[in-house]
């Protein structure tokens, strides 16, 4: 803006290192660990040691401008921290004991190879599964290391139910659109807002099931549309409590949690019944409009207010400010995912965009690919997997969008399932022998039912657990625990859409080591066929990929010629243009080349081709006498700026300072009626199992709901079980259910479940109360007063 | 002029609340557990009588705040200001930055 301060660019030099005093700085890309979705531009300077001393915010950069978050300002901190892993070390005593023998990378290598080759041996590679969490730098290394190295199809998110992180989106997205889009905020190009020619403040932008502020998901940088927003800018908040950028928009809609396809049906009943919709985009570009037209009388804003718990008449206004406004845009975010329906309410919300014509239009939702149209991803290294491999993926059989491609991962579900049982979807053997995970926490953070996956861990002979700290997942679980590069100490590239960055090595940690690094160790060994010979070094295989997917210039190029970052061209219309088909002709890679409103696919399949809404499989409709005992609707994973998941919760960290326990929150008559106040702890509680957190009395949510933050564990507290760093005590992943997904295989309930409330009081707060004590010390699951039964269930209403 | 006095400018209507001003603060000043050079304040989230909701950030800078002497001396900015990540800090003589108040909800802090 006018009013902004200029930076010295003098202090800045487009050179990739320079001094300033004693320190040598290093112009490079953050990349986690620790993770987030993003990959903003910024300066370390570190010591003549290599020590990390302190980080500032590229000025040059067009993506982050400057800023930054406080979990990278607080990074010396992080990567400096005793705590960190420093050696490759082994299991020595039995699982949870927390004892182990160090050992040398060699050594842990040759027990790698050693146990792969007895597995392939005997039940075939894809008894080896690969893991994945979300926002570190790995998932191009895991995906090449399985396929490659192991010969091993599946690659997973780590028992996330319902794959509930973006894939629902994005699959649908292929289906309906053949590309996927995210909001324009002039992203996509070095020159941004009004600086770019071609772009267009949105007049409108939705902000869906997400806070982007905080949570920068999916390669979005949040502050983007507090940049828009000075740019006039208006908001619609879709979201059950009012967030800060909430507060500032033009319509919140506080919805029940699990109800957002409803509400989609009802926008769509409003603006297709008062004909506000882009006929020419209807006509020309999009296919089963008159379907749709005749679906959404199903949803008449009346019933849609009913099922939300939203005014009617808001629901009307705000269809019609989004259908009206030119362009509007809609940024999504992870509630869309997690509820069962998750594909569904991606449908209806695609089905918003598409009958506004806000496709591919400045200011609008825009399609994008990856840039320089390297595969980084999931599909990394696939042209090395064993034929006859990809069919063999568990869930591939009984999920169409997997079985047809339109996502490279397999069904976190049925992997937990296989574990437990020895058997695939089909009943048919499929035993479960390794597991490789690369970054995920899950019993922390991303795995529902969190005590079921740490029991059915129990069964896997060998885990190799790739981290950065001693997580309470790698202390349960863990056979072999390595050590793992952070940010500063990686040469690497950065794509997740545009632009390419550099990230360029300038420190190192004891024996930690760059997972491109520990895939390339392990493949010159055990699969030197699948390796170029030169192909040694994680700056190699940069080189290496981008020559195969004819990138025209080089690492070192991206580093010293370009200040570090590269931006494809970018294209408004590209279906116009003809840029979306391989054949080059003009609409969307789809099988009728039009935006689907109808999906032709899921017709052929045998599914509903159109968005429908339904219920939460517990709600205070859909289970009405457990809601009689359950009285809350609960919602999880609220954000925080000091947290990205489960990571940054060392007591030593600035972001603990600032938010040293879990919160949850609820209305303040509520709190009042039950006896709680500000601050206080309390016990949440469902027919699965329960949790406790801290009270924040929070007059903007509905009374009739609560909602938790997750991922939290106490790095504080010892390791060893029955402690385990307190890991289940606070976890809402307890309340939470695995296997219970929508039809697509995609979606799980888990921001949309039931629960009570209640104060923890010290008779109801012993140690066999605890449900990390009940866990790993009883075998049980967690239970509290509600419960009669030792083995609780989700279905305990039946 | 001899006693030109600096200061902060900020615009909170768009003060996110994000925390970086704060934890660049701490991290320049090497701060312990504790000890803040500027602190976020909360108003809200409040029902207005009008049915509106506030709910609003200003960061505001402590007794411990030099505004980052050392950094301005070598040419930089104020650490917070740098790396304000809704952009909303403005670093300047008092007389400049009364010149860029330009819209409601901004606040001039002096030192």
């Amino acid at each position: 803006m006018e009013y902004n301060n200029k930076y010295n660019m003098d202090l800045y030099p487009e050179t990739l290192h320079w001094k300033e005093g004693d320190l040598n700085a290093t112009r490079t890309t953050m990349w986690s660990g620790p993770g987030c979705h993003e990959g903003c531009q910024i300066i370390f300077y570190t010591d003549d040691d290599g020590k990390l001393v302190k980080v500032e915010g590229d000025p040059n950069s067009p993506f982050s401008q400057g800023r930054l978050c406080m979990r990278c300002l607080e990074l010396p901190q992080v990567v400096n921290s005793e705590r960190r892993l420093k050696y490759p070390m082994k299991r020595a005593g039995e699982r949870g004991e927390d004892k182990w023998e160090r050992i040398s990378w060699d050594e842990a290598y040759d027990m790698i190879i050693e146990k792969v080759r007895e597995y392939q041996a005997k039940d075939g590679a894809e008894s080896i599964v690969s893991m994945i969490g979300t926002g570190r730098n790995v998932s191009q290394v895991i995906a090449h290391n399985a396929y490659a190295n192991f010969g091993a199809p599946d690659l997973t998110l780590c028992f996330l139910s319902g794959d509930s992180c973006m894939l629902p989106r994005t699959a649908l997205c292929y289906v309906v659109m053949g590309n996927q889009w995210v909001a324009d905020m002039s992203q996509f190009r070095p020159t941004r807002y009004e600086d770019d020619p071609d772009w267009r403040p949105p007049e409108c932008i939705v902000i869906w099931g997400t806070n982007p502020v905080i949570n920068n998901a999916d390669a979005f940088l949040g502050h983007w549309i507090v940049e828009a927003m000075k740019r006039g800018s208006e908001l619609i908040a879709i979201d059950p409590k009012l967030t800060w950028i909430a507060s500032k928009a033009k319509y919140w809609i506080r919805l029940r949690p699990g109800t957002d396809a409803a509400l989609a049906l009802g926008m769509l009943n409003v603006i297709i019944n008062e004909d506000l919709v882009d006929h020419e985009f209807i006509e020309y570009w999009t296919y089963g409009y008159e379907q749709l037209k005749e679906r959404v009388q199903e949803y008449p804003t009346d019933k849609v207010a009913e099922i939300c718990w939203v005014d009617e008449q808001l629901i009307i206004d705000a269809a019609r400010f989004y259908a009206n406004a030119k362009p509007s845009t809609i940024q999504w975010g992870l509630a869309v995912d997690m509820s069962k329906i998750g594909t569904v309410t991606a449908h209806a919300i695609a089905c918003l965009a598409g009958v506004t014509g806000n496709i591919d239009n400045p200011g609008g939702n825009i399609l994008i690919d990856q840039a320089s149209g390297l595969e980084f991803g999931y599909n990394s290294g696939i042209e090395y997997l064993p034929e006859g491999q990809v069919e063999k993926r568990l869930g591939n059989s009984k999920y169409n969008l997997k079985k047809y491609g339109f996502t490279a991962s397999s069904q976190s579900d049925t992997i937990l399932q296989a574990i437990e049982t020895g058997l695939d979807e089909n009943g048919n053997p499929r035993p479960i022998n390794m597991l490789w995970i690369q970054s995920s926490n899950p019993i922390t953070n991303m795995g529902q039912d969190a005590p079921r996956v740490y029991r059915a861990m129990k069964n896997v002979p060998f885990i190799v657990v790739i981290d950065l700290f001693k997580t309470p997942y790698a202390v349960a679980c863990a056979d072999l625990l390595l050590p793992c590069a952070m940010s500063h100490e990686r040469d690497c590239i950065r794509i997740w859409f545009d632009p390419m960055r550099s990230q360029t090595k300038c420190s190192s940690y004891y024996e930690a080591k760059e997972d491109e690094q520990i895939m390339l160790d392990l493949g010159h060994k055990i699969a030197p066929q699948n390796w170029p010979d030169w192909v040694r070094t994680p700056r190699d295989y940069m080189n290496w990929r981008m020559q195969v997917f004819n990138v025209d210039f080089t690492m070192e190029d991206l580093e010293n010629k370009m200040g570090g970052m590269h931006y494809s061209p970018f294209h408004y219309y590209k279906y116009k243009e003809g840029l979306l088909r391989p054949d080059g002709s003009p609409g969307f890679m789809t099988p009728t080349g039009r935006y689907e409103f109808f999906i032709t696919l899921y017709y052929q399949w045998g599914d509903d081709p159109l968005p429908y809404y339904e219920e939460p499989p517990t709600s205070p409709y859909s289970t009405p006498e457990l809601y009689k005992k359950y009285p809350f609707v609960l919602t999880t994973g609220i954000r925080s700026f000091e947290f990205f998941h489960s990571e940054h919760r060392q007591p030593e960290l600035i972001s603990r300072e600032l938010h040293p326990v879990p919160r949850f929150v609820l209305h303040p008559d509520v709190a009042a009626e039950l006896g709680i106040c500000e601050g206080q702890w309390c016990w949440i509680e469902n027919q699965m199992g329960k949790m406790k957190q801290t009270a924040h009395l929070d007059p903007t949510v509905d009374k009739r709901v609560i909602a938790t933050e997750h991922g939290w564990w106490f790095p504080e507290k010892e390791a060893a079980e029955p402690d385990l760093f307190g890991v289940f005590d606070c976890n809402p992943n307890n309340l939470i259910p695995q296997c219970e997904n929508g039809a697509s295989g995609y979606g799980a309930p888990i921001k949309c479940g039931l629960c009570t409330v209640y104060p923890v009081t010290p008779e109801n707060d012993r140690l066999e109360d605890q449900p990390t004590y009940q866990v790993t010390a009883v075998d049980g699951y967690t239970h509290g007063p509600t419960h009669k039964s030792d083995r609780p269930s989700f279905y305990d209403w039946d | 002029m001899a006693d030109t006095r600096y200061g902060l400018l900020i615009d909170y209507e768009y003060c996110s609340g994000c925390h970086a001003c704060e934890v660049a603060c701490k991290m320049e000043h090497n701060m312990p557990t504790g000890d803040f050079g500027i602190k976020i304040l909360q108003d809200g989230p409040r029902e207005n009588s009008n049915g509106r909701w506030e709910y609003e950030h200003i960061p505001v800078p402590t007794s411990l705040c030099d505004l980052c002497a050392e950094r301005v001396a070598i040419g930089k900015l104020p650490t917070c200001v740098h790396h304000c990540q809704a952009g909303v800090m403005v670093y300047g003589t008092l007389e400049e930055l009364a010149k860029k108040v330009c819209k409601p909800k901004m606040v001039i802090f002096s030192r």
